[in-house]
């Protein structure tokens, strides 16, 4: 039981550290140029943003549509909190998912109320009205125009250095929000908020606080949404309220419900391929949105339930199994003529 | 006191159209519990076939007659294409799906009329009735909100026949009750549903020709606010509740130009999610919502 416990997050980290080297030599040596990196950083940032919108609407069952909402206080209060007050960067983040978290306390109290697409409607006016609040509080905001000139991660010349630190930061905290939602999941809170998604009304009868698991669920999804949100504050150096309307609480959507609706590894998938997919449409100039929303309609007239419906793909078992040499070659061709034999039996019944 | 009431003229005004496109809405989530998000975009396609007929045939009282049946008519087929196409074959796949599909649909009509070389990216001057306006106790009401009211309230009475004495009526009524009974029953509920979606069509198309008659101004984009504003009109009633749909619209309305009026314009949006969100946690299903209880 030791044992297991130490061994899960050594391998979780080491592969993270090599997947992140990979990436880094690779933006070094110019196999990922500027371009694909940035890029690369803002599916990290989506992702963020995409697993906390997940947890409450894929795991606990509860429409959102104000995401955007959640990821502009996040925003503003991270790049107030370097340029007012001076504070670092990390810390920073901290408070920006801390203040945020409180928004979603106040976001989440309806929700003990409201159901379905009551409550999807009523985040929806929440993120307007902390839209045109940031319009308003122009003294602190920069209002209307924005708020420019944000500090960088990391101050220096070297592009390519500063877009692997840039990279390091969010996905370091991508890993972290992988770590937290899906840790949360498997622990006995996550089962309850599972439960809640199944049958609020069963739940509640079999003791659990839905009330108290609904608020953790909001809790813990806008902190995370939060410093997503600074993260994204201090990638593009400028903020404007109007980014945040709500279409963009529609991409956070799509990208959940492309990936699968309570599916981690789903989300992380379709985040990459979302900002991906969007950039290479460029290709079509005018015509980009057109072919996006067929797309979009095909692929949930086709494939309703997401990429990967509820599945997950779990690194450390898949790196455990490896590691055991069930992925030799032997094992593999052992594994496909069973396959095939059982293929063969099936015909020969017919 | 006189601008007060000048200002409730104009609010009436704006509500009794977000009345008209907030009844499509809760019409079709009476019946398949789908929240239509391409609603407002088939309000932009009724104004811009208002725009080629009131162009091509200049503008008196009789082009004005046709544009509202061609944009009518035009919207109403939009509306069933969509249905038959895009949300018929997701009818019993999970509602968030459906509610992508809409997302999609509502994408590609924007972005479909921006490329299309006829209609274009680029905001187009709406021809209208030149306005007039008459004083009545202080109180000036231009000759266009005189035709939203009377547009609005022919149409609401018509709705109220339609659905309470005809027999598609009592079907739609029946299968908005209960889609499997209804089955039973005989009544062939594709037929409904397809009904149901033209009819909440025409009644944006109309909206459409209005809202571009009192805001002359058309582009492809026109129909995301009103359609926005009339979902929040529909919930605000209570979704589903056809009386709840003209009331949310009205209230939201007022409520705008109000807000607009003496405060600020800038928050008239603010106001209005507002009164949304106190309604509906003081009342969770909207002002004249059903309150369902759901049972174990």
């Amino acid at each position: 039981m030791n044992k297991k416990r130490l061994f899960n997050p050594i391998i979780l980290l080491a592969v993270s550290i090599i997947t992140f080297v990979i990436i880094a030599a690779m933006m070094f040596t110019g196999v990922i140029d500027e371009y694909n990196g940035q890029l690369l950083t803002l599916a990290g940032i989506y992702i963020i943003i995409s697993l906390s919108l997940n947890l409450i609407t894929g795991f606990t069952g509860q429409l959102v549509l104000g995401m955007a909402g959640f990821m502009s206080v996040g925003a503003y209060t991270t790049a107030i909190c370097i340029m007012r007050l001076n504070i670092p960067i990390f810390f920073a983040l901290i408070i920006g998912g801390l203040v945020t978290s409180i928004f979603g306390i106040m976001i989440g109290f309806p929700t003990l109320r409201l159901r379905g697409d009551y409550l999807a409607v009523t985040t929806l006016g929440f993120g307007e009205i902390i839209r045109v609040i940031m319009i308003n509080l122009g003294g602190l905001t920069g209002g209307a125009s924005g708020l420019k000139k944000i500090p960088v991660f990391y101050d220096t010349d070297d592009f390519i250095l500063y877009e692997v630190i840039r990279f390091g930061w969010v996905f370091g905290f991508l890993i972290l929000t992988i770590v937290v939602v899906s840790n949360l999941i498997k622990s006995s809170p996550g089962r309850a908020i599972i439960s809640i998604r199944e049958d609020e009304i069963a739940s509640n009868s079999m003791g659990i606080n839905v009330a108290y698991y609904k608020m953790l669920s909001f809790t813990v999804a806008s902190f995370l949404a939060g410093i997503g949100g600074g993260l994204y504050a201090i990638f593009s150096g400028y903020l404007n309220p109007t980014t945040f309307g709500f279409m963009y609480s529609v991409n956070f959507v799509v990208i959940v419900v492309l990936g699968g609706l309570g599916s981690i590894t789903g989300t992380i998938i379709s985040g990459i391929a979302f900002t991906f997919i969007q950039e290479c449409l460029r290709v079509f100039e005018d015509f980009r949105l057109v072919i996006f929303g067929l797309a979009l309609i095909i692929i949930m007239l086709f494939w309703p339930r997401g990429l990967m419906s509820m599945k997950e793909f779990s690194i450390v078992t898949f790196a455990k199994k490896a590691i055991a040499g069930e992925y030799s070659v032997k094992k593999i061709i052992e594994k496909c003529s069973v396959r095939i034999q059982a293929w063969k039996k099936k015909r020969e019944v017919k | 006191m006189k601008e007060v009431a000048q200002q409730l003229i104009n609010g009436l005004s704006l509500g009794s159209v977000y009345a008209l496109i907030a009844l499509g809405y809760t019409m079709v989530y009476g019946i398949v519990k789908l929240i239509n998000f391409a609603h407002g975009d088939i309000l932009m396609v009724g104004a811009y076939s208002g725009y080629y007929v009131l162009n091509t045939f200049g503008v008196s009282p009789l082009t004005m007659v046709i544009a509202f049946g061609v944009s009518m008519v035009v919207c109403a087929v939009l509306g069933i294409i969509i249905e038959k196409t895009c949300y018929k074959p997701l009818r019993n796949s999970p509602k968030i799906t459906a509610l992508i599909t809409a997302i999609g649909v509502s994408i590609v009509i924007e972005n479909g009329a921006r490329v299309l070389p006829f209609m274009g990216p680029n905001p187009r001057q709406f021809p209208t009735f030149k306005s007039v306006s008459r004083v009545y106790g202080g109180v000036s009401i231009s000759n266009v909100q005189f035709l939203v009211f009377g547009v609005t309230f022919f149409l609401m009475v018509a709705l109220y026949y339609i659905v309470n004495h005809t027999k598609m009526g009592k079907a739609m009524r029946a299968v908005s009750y209960d889609m499997k009974a209804a089955l039973l029953m005989g009544i062939n509920a594709n037929r409904v549903i397809s009904f149901t979606f033209a009819l909440g069509a025409v009644l944006a198309a109309a909206a459409g020709v209005l809202f571009a008659s009192s805001y002359p101004s058309i582009d492809p984009l026109m129909g995301f606010m009103p359609g926005l504003k009339a979902f929040v009109a529909a919930v605000l009633g209570g979704i589903g509740s056809i009386p709840g749909a003209v009331v949310g619209g009205l209230i939201l309305g007022v409520a705008e130009t109000l807000t607009k009026g003496f405060i600020s314009s800038q928050l008239a949006d603010a106001v209005s999610f507002g009164i949304l969100i106190l309604i509906l946690v003081i009342k969770p299903t909207g002002i004249l919502g059903k309150n369902t209880r759901e049972k174990v």
